[in-house]
């Protein structure tokens, strides 16, 4: 499969504020590198997910600016911008309207590949994402369980091949073991993507199993910026705070063995 | 004479007027939705408007059927002739339930799967198109097929103003004091509404998505 090379992501100098109320993003400062898989930990309401939203200008900076491969995103054409962009967000994203080949080839379709060419890269990401293609295609997402129309938008999210994926929350809904089962798909897959994914979660075990790197955000700043190993040996108390809910729940169960 | 016998021996002017009146439904409905339907579109994307349009299409619904057509009858070119103005007064009242529903139908799509597609990079005539529309339209169907019934209905006013339709036989029917008159006009009328509204049901049927 063709696989151009994952392209950078830099937030300079970023402030975001809906209008009229305060800063939703304050003074963001990140390099997203090309082919990594960068987490952006925080709890709701921390401004990840309006973080990945100034990416493929769902939003626009209030000041700053966000550069897309080099180039500052308001400078790219909007529609060409975003179609580098894979974009997948929980579950509900899907068009209920079309089956699951529709949703996927919705994107190649307008980008005027032909018939032939949809087909075949429709079936080959729905097959990348386990979910084989004769038995799926012609079903419609309300025919697909919670963890099947998650994998639908990835595939969706892949299926003109972008060198960018944002991906908000995709495992959120998801039963503990449909999500771990995703999760080691995804580790999987991007191996041979490499793609550049921006990952939204409030889930530190996810964080810290899919990620390069890890932003820790709190009220629209970024607290931190670790790989996963720093993250996990960090002493800064902000960190800490995360770590000691993360391991108070696991010595509950030890305790009660 | 029964009414069996009132149909059969009269069956060519109830089979005239019945045209006649299947016509003035049929171009005020094409009418209503080529304007109907871009309108409540336009709706989605300037709300400000959505007071003046769909206030006014309010009260247009609220003036009685007899005094709308008296109404415009003074109006130059309109009054000029009764199949255009009741064209036009027909058209006035099918264009409610379209633009009303044509906006409720887009406002109602999940804001999700709007969003996911302005993310994906869709343009807006591509969102409409691909989107909109199609999300929509079992809620655009159902507005038409409103308007429909409600035409079928105030077209038979149109012959207090001498244009014709079955209202003809139930005007004159109410000034004979004769049943089997009115029913030669009311009873076509009736069924005409009853199978407009029956074959636009099973339509939207066919467009609505599986829910789960």
């Amino acid at each position: 499969m063709s696989t151009p090379a994952g392209i950078s992501i830099e937030f300079a100098n970023v402030f975001y504020r809906a209008d009229g109320s305060r800063d939703l993003i304050s003074d963001l400062n990140l390099t997203i590198r090309a082919g990594e898989v960068f987490m952006l930990l925080g709890r709701s309401g921390s401004g990840k997910t309006t973080t990945l939203k100034l990416i493929n200008r769902l939003l626009t900076p209030t000041q700053g600016r966000v550069d897309v491969n080099g180039t500052p995103n308001d400078q790219w054409d909007l529609i060409k911008l975003r179609r580098q962009i894979g974009y997948a967000i929980q579950e509900v994203g899907l068009f209920p309207h079309y089956t699951a080949a529709q949703n996927v080839g919705l994107i190649p379709r307008l980008e005027g590949w032909e018939k032939t060419k949809v087909r075949s890269r429709t079936e080959e990401v729905m097959r990348l994402v386990g979910l084989p293609p004769d038995q799926f295609s012609d079903r419609y997402p309300s025919q697909l369980s919670g963890g099947e129309r998650q994998r639908l938008g990835m595939a969706r999210a892949l299926a003109a091949d972008p060198p960018i994926l944002l991906m908000d929350e995709p495992f959120g809904a998801l039963d503990p073991l449909t999500r771990a089962r995703l999760q080691a798909d995804f580790r999987q897959l991007q191996q041979t993507l490499h793609k550049t994914v921006v990952f939204v979660t409030h889930d530190i075990g996810e964080a810290l199993l899919l990620g390069d790197h890890i932003a820790l955000m709190e009220k629209g700043r970024v607290r931190g910026v670790y790989t996963p190993r720093e993250f996990l040996n960090s002493a800064e108390p902000h960190v800490q705070e995360y770590l000691e809910a993360f391991r108070v729940n696991q010595q509950i169960l030890r305790s009660e063995q | 004479m029964s009414l069996l016998e009132f149909f059969l021996s009269h069956n060519r002017e109830i089979g005239s007027l019945a045209l006649e009146h299947l016509w003035f439904v049929g171009v005020s409905i094409v009418l209503a939705v080529v304007i109907g339907i871009p309108l409540g579109i336009l709706l989605t994307r300037r709300p400000g408007w959505k007071p003046v349009v769909l206030g006014g299409s309010n009260v247009v619904q609220t003036i009685p059927s007899l005094a709308l057509f008296g109404l415009l009858l003074p109006l130059p070119w309109l009054g000029a002739r009764a199949d255009r103005l009741t064209i036009t007064a027909l058209t006035l009242y099918a264009l409610l339930p379209i633009i009303r529903n044509t906006f409720a139908g887009i406002s109602a799509i999940d804001a999700p799967v709007r969003e996911a597609a302005i993310g994906m990079g869709l343009n807006s005539r591509q969102l409409l198109w691909h989107v909109e529309l199609p999300l929509a339209s079992p809620v655009i169907l159902a507005g038409v097929r409103v308007a429909m019934v409600i035409t079928i209905g105030v077209a038979t006013i149109a012959a207090a103003i001498g244009a014709g339709g079955l209202g003809e036989l139930i005007f004159r029917g109410v000034a004979m004091v004769d049943t089997n008159v009115i029913l030669a006009g009311a009873i076509p009328a009736a069924l005409m509404a009853l199978f407009a509204d029956l074959s636009l049901g099973f339509v939207q049927r066919v467009v609505q998505y599986p829910k789960r």
